[in-house]
Order: C-alpha cells, then structure tokens, then sequence
C-alpha cells in the first residue's frame, strides 16, 4: 500500500512514507526484509506511540498488525504464546475468563504485544512487577542475517536484552511467549484518594503502595502551589455477587471524536475546566468501589480517538523520570504553569526497584510524570527543552515511546549505555526517532 | 447456526469472520490452500473458543479438487447449517484487462469454480431442507467500471447465479445469503491506492456474523452505506455511468 497519511498517536510528526507492507503470516517476513535495502524499514504495530519512534519517514513501515493469532496457551501453568501483533485487548479477552491476567499492562489496551516488547511498557504495578519484558519467556525474531531466531534470556541472550526495548530495531518480532498471573476474577477493587499537594500524594502513594498492586496518581498542573489531584490504588477482585463471574467485558459504552477538533478550544482555560470537572467527578466517586478491569486500567480507551481531541496540529507527550525528590517536581511544575501551557491529565507515578533484562530500558527506581500538550509550534517544542534541562539537572530521563523531539545528547543522557545496543541492530531496520537520536 | 463450513478460510474476512464464530462457541471445518496456515489458524480458533475445528487444504480454484473437498465435509461435518464461501482473487486489472488468459484466469476463479461448489453444496442443503448459503461477492460486481470490470463480471456473475439459486432453494427454506463488500483493507487489495472508503475486515466480518445469524437481509451490503452508493449507481443510465471519472 502507498505511504498516505500514516501517523503516530501523537498526530505529529507528520511524515510521509515510502510504502507501507503489511505482513499476514509469519513466513512472510524473511521475505520481506530479504527484500528490503539497508536502513529503510520499521516494524510497526497499532501506531500507538506518541512521537516518530515508530514512523520511518520517507522510508517504509511494515505493518505487523494482522499476525494476531494465538499460537499456545496453557492455563493450568499460566503462560501465552500469540503472535506479535495480538493486542493487549485480545489477549485479555481471552484469558482473562480463565482467570489469568497480563503481567503488566499500560494505560491502553490498544497496542500490539510486539510493541510492548519494543518499548518495554510499564503499568501501574511497576512498584511490585517491574516492566513488560521481565515477563517474557522468549521470543521469535526475524533479522536480515538469520531469519527464524528463538530468544530468551538461556538462548541468543544478548540479543534478547536488546530487543526488549529495543525500539523495533534489531530484528521483526514474530511472536512471543509470556507469563500469565492469576486472578481471582475480572474486577478491580479500586480506592480513589483525593490529595491536595504532592508531599501528600508521596505519603499517600507510600502507603498504598504497601498493600496495593496497582498505584497512579492524576493532578492539575495548572494550580503547582497545591498539586490537587487524585491517587488510585486497586487490586484484583472477584466479581461480587449478583455479576456472573466470567462477565469478562461488560457492556461499554465507547465514544469517537468524528474529526480532529479545532486547536482553539483547549486553551489554558479550558484545560483549567476540564481538570476541575475531572476532579469533581473523582471526588464524587465513592472511596472504594469495584470495578470490571476495564475502566480501571484503560480509561482512555473509553474514548477511541481521544488524540483528535488535539486538534489537527496533534500533541506531544513528555514522559519523564526523576528522582524521588519533590524539588524536581515543583520546578517542573513552576515552569509548566509559568509558560501557561497546561496540561491535560498529568499522570504521576513512583517506579519500583525490580530491574529489567531490556538495554534501553525506560523505568528506574524514581517518580515518573507523563504530560501532555497540545502541539503549539516552537513555543511548545522551547517549554519541553526547559523541562529537558531541569530532568537532566537531576540526572533524570526520556522516554522514546511518548518522544517525537529530544535532541540526540537527551536520548543519550537518558540512556548512558546506548553504544551497547548499536552491535544488534538489523542493519535494514531504521526509524524516524532512531535517525534523530544517533544524528544518522 | 453451530456447525459452519467456510470456503476460503484463511482470506483476511473470513479470518475475522471465523474468530466471532469461535467466540460464539460454533463448530468449523475450514478450506484453504496452505496446510501450514490452516493449522496456525485452527489453534487460533480453538484458543478463542471454538468447540472444534476441522482444516482440509485445497486449492477450491481447481475443479478437479472439489471432490475430494465435498468428500472431506460429508465426512466431517455432515450436518452443516452454514456455508460461507470467502475465497476470491483480484489480478492486476491493467493486466487483467488486455490479456486473454488473464480475464479467463480471474472470471473462473471468481465465478465458475464457485458456481460449481455451490451446485454440489446445495444438493446437500436441499436433501435437508435448511440451512443457509453466503457467498462474498463484490459491490463491484452491480456495475462494471473501466477500473475493475473483469473482476466485478466475475462477481457479478456469481451474484446473479445466487439469486437464482436462491429462487430455487426459497419453497425448501435454504436461505442464500448474497454479501457485497465495498474495499476493504485486505492483502488482497493491498496493492491499490487506499483511502478513507477502505473498510476494515473487523468490521466487514461483524456485519456478516450479524446477517448471518438472522434470516434477513437476502443481500447484504456492507459496511452499510454501500446500499445506499449503489442504489444511486444502479439507477444511472449508462450513458451518463460511461462517462464518470474514475474515482
């Protein structure tokens, strides 16, 4: 299929390819990167990062969402072998009856399994699981130079560590095998606590953290004087009675912008209301509910194309990791709301120490605080490099997955052991975010 | 519908079709020339929930392979309720066009292989007097077009073979169930210039489960608005239709 518009979550950049394949079946790839010239084609999934890391511009994409079969699964031992472009939302769909769980999941379920290898996703547990690829037995990988390679951390382990994280870029993902955790049922008792500064949230989080799984925090960015916001904290739960136990997926309710909204209405004021109006629904939730894992995990999702909501110009999303000091949190949040350009739905959270095999890893022990902003040109690009200086002041982080901007030193500060990686890319493989950050 | 014969199993809408198929618990003996896929595809099937999946490779564009197919499901499944036939071939119609063998090639993959399965399938839906059979045609096939009228003959063939069939197998209450997709974003049409009218097979697949688990519609466009576009079309007459621009 010709290039067209193919973008990334973030609607920006927008980029033009080349071609865009697609693989149906896994006997497909070696062909397909035979075929292919040095440094011209990025394994994609569900375009679901934010930024270019999976956009390949002027290049070509290969789309490997159609492999989506499972392959295996055992649920009295509780692993799962599928294809690499099964979503998250199909493997839960199919184990979750069976009461198992993914280790880990992110705040969609929209995105590949290939993909949450590639970028080594967190989720709010990472305070007792650690990252996705902590819980990958192995994998299938093709590469330029040996298409049908098995990787797990006994078997072509360097290259196993690589590719976690790996970006897509040493290799086609085929399928990969992964460790379920059980569950006593599909729902979420979910606790919602209000806090009204961040030194609240730390000891609030502290605390939840000890007696629950699953901790994130939202707050206003906007008000940084008192950082109000709202911690969640859940843990599985069996259906309570009256709800059958296998309502794996009760019926909901999912909403679609019908076109990229216009960029004059999110503004700070009306980020300012849209904030308290989340607040005010929070609040007015009870303290501890139950709730199918849906909504608990993938809130968003409840919107299909809540990217549209930023217009056609697109957003960018900064992640980053701190360390676990507030004055980095207040002098971001100071510099935020000086430049007046707010931010929907900060999200906070307090990673754990539990390490992962990937090289280019994201997670370290530390805060990490996800923002988003609407794309308003060099202004917003100048307010992110601000926010670079202070996280690197801190000897801090950037996460590839939401970046469509850091400047190469940021990749590379971010990630001091990238040089290690450099011996496993496939020399086919290529992409937009990779070409930036290595000044190729 | 429990027991379900797909022809063609492994095409991008059938997959699809197969999956809602095997949530619903349904029994499947599926048709498709790759052993190795059919395989892959029938663990897929079982994970999601089928109660059984039978797969049987053949090439159902070689006459001389119906035999053994037909054999193969009177064996299995001799009760089937449903006949889905998936399987259909776009060749390059620049090609297609202006080569002899090439027309013949895509109007008999297209329309004369299935119009034979479906003479002998329906001998068997008649012993039994129920059931139904759904083929995919095109919306293609309701008009020919200077882009791609070898293949919307071959499926406009097919179509008017079901409604006849369909006439035929109405007074023993074999429903025929006539489909017509407009593009969808399938390998087989990967090689065309897409834009936003590509439907996904995802939702292609959920409005064929959806027909196929009631009695009506005798013909299904989908998705829906392609009832709509070719109601227009089908009214125009030919002398303005000749002389629109491709789009």
């Amino acid at each position: 299929m010709p290039g067209g518009d193919y973008l990334s979550w973030g609607r920006y950049p927008r980029v033009r390819h080349r071609q865009v394949y697609r693989l149906s079946w896994q006997d497909q790839a070696a062909p397909r990167l035979a075929a292919a010239a040095a440094e011209s084609l990025l394994p994609t999934g569900l375009q679901r990062s934010y930024g270019d890391s999976c956009l390949n511009a002027g290049r070509d994409l290969l789309s490997c969402r159609r492999l989506d079969r499972i392959l295996a699964a055992d649920f009295e031992q509780g692993w799962l072998r599928c294809e690499a472009g099964t979503t998250l939302a199909e493997i839960l769909a199919v184990t979750v009856p069976h009461n198992w769980f993914l280790p880990v999941v992110p705040g969609t379920q929209q995105i590949t399994l290939g993909g949450a290898i590639a970028n080594d996703i967190h989720g709010k547990n990472h305070h007792r699981a650690g990252s996705f690829g902590r819980h990958v037995r192995q994998f299938g990988l093709c590469r330029s130079d040996a298409p049908a390679l098995v990787c797990s951390p006994a078997q072509n382990a360097e290259l196993y560590r690589a590719t976690i994280g790996g970006l897509g870029l040493t290799g086609i993902i085929l399928w990969a095998e992964i460790e379920l955790k059980p569950i006593p049922g599909p729902g979420m008792d979910v606790n919602t606590m209000p806090f009204n500064s961040l030194e609240q949230f730390l000891e609030l989080n502290a605390q939840q953290d000890r007696d629950h799984e699953y901790t994130v925090a939202w707050f206003d960015c906007l008000a940084p004087a008192d950082a109000r916001g709202v911690l969640f904290s859940g843990n599985h739960s069996p259906a309570p009675a009256g709800r059958t136990r296998g309502e794996a997926k009760p019926a909901e309710r999912q909403w679609k912008i019908p076109f990229p909204l216009p960029q004059w209405w999110l503004n700070a004021g009306t980020i300012r209301l849209l904030n308290a109006a989340y607040r005010l629904r929070q609040r007015r939730r009870p303290r501890q509910a139950w709730l199918p894992y849906a909504p608990f995990f993938f809130p968003l999702d409840q919107v299909v194309n809540w990217n549209l909501g930023y217009g056609r110009a697109g957003f960018l999303q900064y992640q980053c990791r701190i360390p676990e000091r507030l004055e980095v949190c207040h002098e971001l949040l100071r510099t935020i709301a000086r430049s007046g350009r707010g931010s929907f739905l900060a999200v906070l959270k307090k990673f754990g120490d539990l390490a992962s095999p990937g090289l280019l890893s994201f997670p370290q022990p530390g805060l990490t605080l996800a923002l988003d902003f609407p794309m308003r040109g060099q202004a917003t690009l100048e307010l992110l490099a601000a926010l670079d200086r202070i996280v690197f002041r801190y000897g801090g982080g950037l996460y590839p997955a939401k970046d469509a901007r850091m400047p190469a030193e940021a990749f590379q500060r971010s990630f001091p052991g990238w040089r290690e990686f450099l011996p496993y890319l496939d020399p086919k493989l290529s992409s937009s975010f990779w070409r930036r950050v290595t000044g190729a | 519908m429990q027991k379900i014969v797909v022809l063609g199993a492994l095409s991008a809408v059938a997959q699809q079709v197969e999956r809602q198929m095997a949530q619903h618990r349904m029994e499947l003996l599926l048709v498709g020339r790759s052993m190795q896929r059919l395989q892959i595809l029938r663990q897929d099937l079982l994970l999601r929930g089928a109660r059984q999946v039978e797969v049987f490779a053949a090439d159902l564009a070689q006459l001389q392979q119906h035999p053994s197919v037909l054999a193969y499901v009177r064996e299995k499944m001799p009760e089937m309720d449903t006949l889905l036939l998936a399987y259909g071939s776009l060749l390059d119609t620049e090609k297609a066009q202006r080569q002899e063998a090439m027309v013949v090639q895509q109007i008999f993959n297209d329309c004369i292989s299935a119009a034979a399965l479906l003479t002998s399938f329906a001998e068997d839906f008649e012993a039994r007097r129920r059931g139904c059979i759904a083929a995919i045609t095109s919306v293609a096939g309701d008009r020919g077009r200077a882009s791609n009228y070898v293949y919307g003959a071959a499926k406009g063939g097919l179509a008017i073979f079901l409604s006849g069939l369909r006439a035929r197998l109405y007074p023993c209450g074999v429903r025929v169930l006539t489909i017509k997709p407009g593009p969808i974003d399938t390998p087989m049409t990967a090689h065309l210039p897409q834009h936003a009218r590509f439907a996904q097979p995802e939702l292609v697949a959920r409005d064929i489960f959806k027909a196929l688990q009631r009695r009506r519609p005798d013909v299904l466009y989908t998705p829906f608005y392609w009832a709509w576009i070719m109601r227009l079309i089908r009214v125009m007459p030919e002398s303005w239709f000749k002389r629109l621009p491709e789009i």
